[in-house]
């Protein structure tokens, strides 16, 4: 699925990513964990194309296309997807509007018929109670005053609603309280399956204590110095980074 | 990650820029006497009316015009334009459509606007003015029924004297400023509008204003008249072919809502922009003024600007009744080399009178796009109200926005409440949508949409989602 080779990544002309290597199977659920500042995040955007991260070297293959040649809106459609740590907000756009047309984006791109406003709202309605999100919000402007709970949950809803086969989760459980930080890992347990795979960036245990990862990795100067099965997480819990 | 196809671009950008192969007729060209007794005769206007432009012209020997606009260009030569064009051999306007040349039928249908019965707008009632003529009015005989008289000003001013008379001029003086005399001296044709008392409009009525002649100046004339308790919706389009030279519009837009009356009057503004590197464009200098006659009136401009080399208005409201209201809701795009210099002015004279100002200003490429607006409250103006609300939007960093906000305020006991905000649209937030699967245009587009999305909403919808489209198309290329 995702095969990153040596990569080298920079940031305002600081490297960040340091010869980072990673293989990502069908269905495996990764989790990297790392202390704050270590450049966790450089992974999700780099992986995602956003621009202001530049490949220095490396290789990035990813269901035998190379990635680090697609725009993002091509890597999204190719099936990847990053639930951001920091949601943007996009004023005077509403929630219902902007989630139909992504939706339809990734059906035209398919070669299937766009969404009926009718099957929309009854598919929006479905992925909302899941997550348990009252409909009015979809009445309001993306992310604009939406509480960080509120935004974390709207990227999950996003996640739902596209069915990419890679799910990169950037911090997705912080500014999570307790319920929701379970509801949005139950939702996210519904979805995993054998065709889709997760990276999760986390610094705490908590969130893998729901969403159990077949493999941990710890992150530290640029690279991934340890990894391990879901113990590796419990002895960093105790014993922290150093 | 802004990949933008440029040939795309290029071919997209002005949809609306082809030439009509039409032979034209234009009279010498040139501004003097002679040249406004000849489009008076061309028009076969009555004594009066030519009176009136002369008294125009003769009042334009003293003037000069103004220089103060937050924008650049040389100097126009007056006397190098032709100041009237029409199709050859177009003596009269045609009774049916079956007698419109085929050629200008068609024109039409190519921007959208199908004149033929079987494909006309539901709806909507279309004056169709071509170059210096109108050419075709849909609708008439439903209009005709209700009393509502919809025709062109030509035509308004052999058949409707003495509306004309009474109000033509009454909003706009014929000595306001420079170009508002010169349109008063040598105006063409335009739209009359005249809505009887306790009329509702049932349909929307609308002009669509072509330039096709080269080297020609439109002077379009637009007079709407809401008697008494009546309602109107108008909505004017406005499109040019692409050529090398600057062609000027300058229209004067008057109108009158009476006691309890109701004008809303919308502008999707089009015209060709001039291309990438600045060169061409049409100049839109316009004059556009409500008067809020009655007691409980009300006037609406609603305006989206994305095309002309140069935009210079300022639709404005006196608000002369009691409890009248006026709006002002506008998008202005600039891309490239263009400049708006646009805004309105609020004058309150009467008592319990409202505004509301919505103005969203766009400028990406290397644009300059102005918000100049006053808001002035008269002594007698008891407990006016007035919030204006100036956003400008950049996209890029070679483009500037100006916002020039003026109130003048002599009553004691009003309220003025003014919001101004300046922002770009951020690579976060481009990246946010892309990735999400959308291209950098569409990205783009929604962004924008988002901010303008509070005054593309007054439109009427037949319109909305044009003008949505419109927004788009004039900001590709804008980024990458």
């Amino acid at each position: 699925m995702l095969d990153i080779k040596n990569l080298n990544v920079s940031v305002e002309e600081k490297q960040i990513l340091k010869n980072l290597s990673l293989k990502v199977g069908n269905g495996e659920v990764h989790a990297i964990m790392g202390p704050n500042g270590s450049g966790k995040s450089t992974i999700a955007h780099t992986l995602a194309g956003n621009p202001n991260y530049e490949i220095i070297s490396g290789n990035v293959n990813f269901n035998e296309k190379d990635l680090l040649e697609m725009d993002p809106s091509e890597r999204s459609l190719s099936g990847l997807f990053l639930a951001f740590q920091y949601p943007i907000e996009l004023p005077g756009v509403t929630n219902a509007s902007y989630l139909k047309q992504i939706v339809n984006v990734h059906r035209k791109h398919r070669g299937e018929n766009l969404i009926e406003a009718g099957d929309f709202l009854k598919l929006l309605k479905d992925k909302s109670a899941r997550l348990n999100i009252p409909m009015d919000m979809h009445s309001r402007f993306v992310n604009a005053g939406f509480s960080g709970g509120e935004k974390k949950k709207n990227e999950v809803l996003q996640l739902d609603l596209l069915n990419p086969n890679l799910v990169i989760m950037d911090e997705t459980d912080s500014g999570l309280d307790v319920d929701a930080l379970k509801s949005t890992s139950e939702a996210v347990n519904q979805l995993r399956s054998s065709d889709r795979s997760f990276i999760i960036i986390t610094h705490y245990l908590r969130l893998l204590e729901y969403i159990e990862p077949d493999f941990v990795h710890v992150f530290q100067n640029g690279s991934i110095i340890e990894s391990g099965d879901k113990s590796l997480a419990n002895r960093i819990d105790k014993e922290g980074y150093a | 990650m802004n990949k933008v196809n440029k040939d795309n671009f290029k071919q997209d950008k002005y949809k609306y820029g082809f030439v009509t192969d039409i032979e034209s007729e234009k009279i010498p060209k040139g501004l003097n006497e002679d040249i406004v007794k000849l489009i008076s005769k061309k028009k076969e206007e009555p004594e009066w009316m030519l009176e009136w432009r002369l008294k125009a012209f003769e009042r334009l020997q003293h003037m000069s015009p103004p220089k103060w606009v937050k924008a650049k260009f040389d100097d126009i030569d007056f006397q190098d334009l032709y100041y009237y064009a029409s199709p050859k051999n177009f003596k009269e306007k045609p009774k049916s459509l079956d007698e419109v040349d085929p050629k200008l039928l068609e024109t039409y249908e190519k921007l959208g606007i199908p004149l033929k019965e079987q494909k006309v707008l539901a709806g909507v009632a279309v004056d169709a003015v071509f170059d210096s003529v109108s050419v075709a009015t849909t609708f008439k005989d439903k209009l005709d029924e209700i009393g509502v008289i919809f025709c062109p000003i030509s035509e308004a001013v052999k058949k409707h004297p003495e509306l004309v008379k009474k109000y033509l001029g009454s909003v706009i003086p014929v000595t306001d400023h420079y170009y508002a005399t010169l349109n008063s001296a040598v105006f063409s044709d335009g739209s009359f509008v005249y809505i009887p008392k306790g009329v509702r409009c049932p349909m929307e009525l609308s002009t669509y204003f072509r330039i096709n002649a080269s080297e020609t100046g439109q002077f379009e004339r637009t007079l709407i008249i809401a008697d008494e308790d009546s309602y109107v919706s108008y909505l004017e389009g406005c499109t040019a072919p692409m050529r090398d030279e600057n062609q000027l519009h300058a229209a004067n837009v008057e109108l009158i809502a009476l006691k309890n009356a109701e004008i809303k009057y919308s502008t999707v503004q089009n015209w060709y922009p001039g291309d990438e590197n600045g060169v061409g464009g049409i100049y839109n200098f316009v004059t556009k003024r409500g008067l809020c006659k009655g007691d409980n009136s009300k006037i609406s401009w609603t305006q989206v600007e994305t095309g002309s080399a140069i935009t210079w208005k300022y639709p404005s409201c006196i608000l002369k009744g009691d409890n009248s209201s006026g709006e002002f809701y506008s998008v202005a795009i600039t891309n490239n080399f263009q400049q708006a210099d646009t805004g309105t002015k609020m004058i309150h004279l009467g008592k319990n009178t409202k505004s509301r100002i919505i103005s969203k200003g766009i400028s990406a490429g290397k644009s300059s796009n102005t918000y100049r607006g006053l808001v002035n409250f008269h002594r007698k103006a008891k407990n006016a109200k007035n919030f204006t609300q100036c956003d400008s939007l950049l996209v890029g960093d070679k483009c500037s926005a100006h916002t020039i906000p003026l109130t003048e305020n002599s009553s004691n006991d009003s309220s003025i409440e003014h919001e101004a905000t300046t922002s770009k649209i951020s690579d976060d937030q481009l990246f946010y949508v892309m990735q999400r699967g959308m291209s950098a245009e569409d990205a783009q587009g929604l962004i924008v949409n988002g901010f303008c999305k509070e005054v593309l909403q007054k439109l009427p919808m037949e319109f909305a989602v044009e003008a949505q489209k419109l927004v788009n198309i004039s900001l590709e290329g804008s980024i990458g």
